[in-house]
């Protein structure tokens, strides 16, 4: 492995988009895209909890490589992040009550996200280092950031275009999500791979 | 299973098959009737068709855009996660009187994670090429909405019949909506199913139908589709 750290990022922010390229976080896709500002909220939010996710399961995959137990890593990868999403939680509530207040749903919600569990999985396998990782989990939260505002943004302006009935709703975000991702893979052969 | 008639309803059910057709059978008849009437049959069509995972609850979505580009894929994934969501549900609704309401969304996302770490061996041990082409998505099995939601809406308050019937309805009908996908986007992208030629060779494949965008756009059409026949009937 020997890609350069700003190659990481572009990989995972725009030539293999989260939502776009590998479908992950599509529940909070489709849920939060409505308006902008929740948008870009849920984007930090995510992103925020998967740098430290990133981390503890860096972590525990050299504990659990320590101790020769590969078959408990999914169970301490989700343990791990369930309870990084409450700690967070529990902190953001007490340190900035009117950030917690702003995201309200939305952060417990992260647990479910497989985006996050996915980054996990992805850095183990892909054998990157501490400082790789964060670089591949920020890469990541960015993309995902992005791709949730572009679809926001476009949603807000869909609000205003007379579809049929059969259409609206989940099929016309998909529909807009598809021609977002063909636009995406414009993208492909950035980053080096 | 015996199910109450009332009068009116029986008179009703016998002048329709007084009317229907003849060489229906009349035993035959009432066993479907009643089969149909009896609430076991309603929890498992429920899931199948008129609550139906993908198509009305849109729950499960990355499995269910990832791994459709061929038929064999969905079909396995969609038996992997139905096996998860059944076993997980009778768990669940066997340790629904000992598990304290504070702690629960977490010991059934244990729960359901023993299960998916099951299938993910078990999928390596049968099959390497299989297991290499889902990846990581037999894993994120654990974060599949569908399996906790209905861990928390069904398995947690109902006895274990009523929760295997719930399972096997969902699963059948996230299994059925998986090869809706997987078909459409193979015939059209590679012109295959199961890896069989159906199309003729002069056929130009739709290379996009099983790139990602691919993805977005049959589950589009699939839910118009749904969306139309539903609003047709509303309006009827």
């Amino acid at each position: 492995m020997n890609e350069s750290l700003g190659n990481i990022f572009i990989n995972a922010c725009l030539v293999n988009n989260f939502v776009l390229a590998y479908f992950l976080g599509i529940c909070p896709f489709l849920g939060v895209s409505g308006k902008m500002e929740t948008a870009s909220k849920m984007g930090g939010a995510v992103t925020f909890v998967m740098l430290i996710s990133s981390m503890c399961a860096y972590g525990i995959h050299a504990l659990l490589v320590a101790i020769n137990a590969p078959f408990l890593q999914l169970i301490s990868y989700i343990v791990v992040i369930a309870s990084t999403v409450q700690l967070v939680e529990m902190f953001v509530k007490k340190m900035s009550p009117t950030l917690f207040r702003a995201l309200g749903i939305f952060l417990p919600l992260i647990t479910t996200n497989c985006a996050i569990l996915a980054l996990a999985l992805f850095q183990t396998n892909k054998g990157y280092n501490f400082i790789e990782s964060l670089v591949y989990a920020g890469g990541a939260g960015a993309g995902f950031t992005l791709a949730l505002i572009l679809i926001a943004g476009l949603r807000e302006q869909l609000d205003f275009a007379d579809v049929p009935k059969a259409v609206k709703g989940t099929a016309l975000v998909l529909l807009t999500a598809g021609i977002l991702s063909l636009a995406f893979m414009g993208f492909s052969g950035l980053g080096g791979k | 299973m015996v199910t109450y008639y009332s009068k009116e309803q029986r008179q009703a059910d016998n002048e329709r098959s007084k009317m229907s057709a003849a060489g229906v059978n009349k035993e035959k008849k009432d066993f479907w009737s009643r089969l149909k009437d009896s609430p076991s049959t309603d929890e498992f069509i429920k899931g199948v068709w008129k609550d139906n995972p993908v198509f009305v609850q849109v729950l499960g979505m990355c499995p269910t855009l990832a791994v459709t580009n061929t038929a064999e894929n969905a079909l396995a994934m969609g038996l992997a996660t139905a096996f998860v969501l059944l076993m997980s549900n009778v768990l669940v609704s066997l340790l629904r009187n000992f598990i304290p309401k504070q702690v629960r969304i977490a010991s059934y996302i244990l729960i359901i994670a023993s299960f998916v770490t099951i299938i993910d061996y078990v999928i390596q041990a049968i099959s390497v090429d299989l297991h290499k082409s889902l990846g990581a998505f037999i894993s994120l099995i654990v974060v599949n909405c569908l399996i906790l939601s209905r861990a928390e809406a069904f398995a947690s308050k109902n006895t274990v019949g009523k929760s295997i019937l719930d399972a096997l309805g969902m699963g059948v009908g996230f299994v059925f909506a998986l090869l809706c996908l997987g078909a459409v986007r193979e015939v059209l992208g590679s012109g295959t199913l199961f890896s069989f030629t159906v199309l003729p060779d002069a056929f130009q494949e739709w290379v996009i139908m099983i790139l990602p965008p691919g993805g977005f756009f049959t589950l589009a059409i699939w839910l118009i589709i749904f969306n139309y026949r539903k609003q047709r009937k509303l309006a009827q």
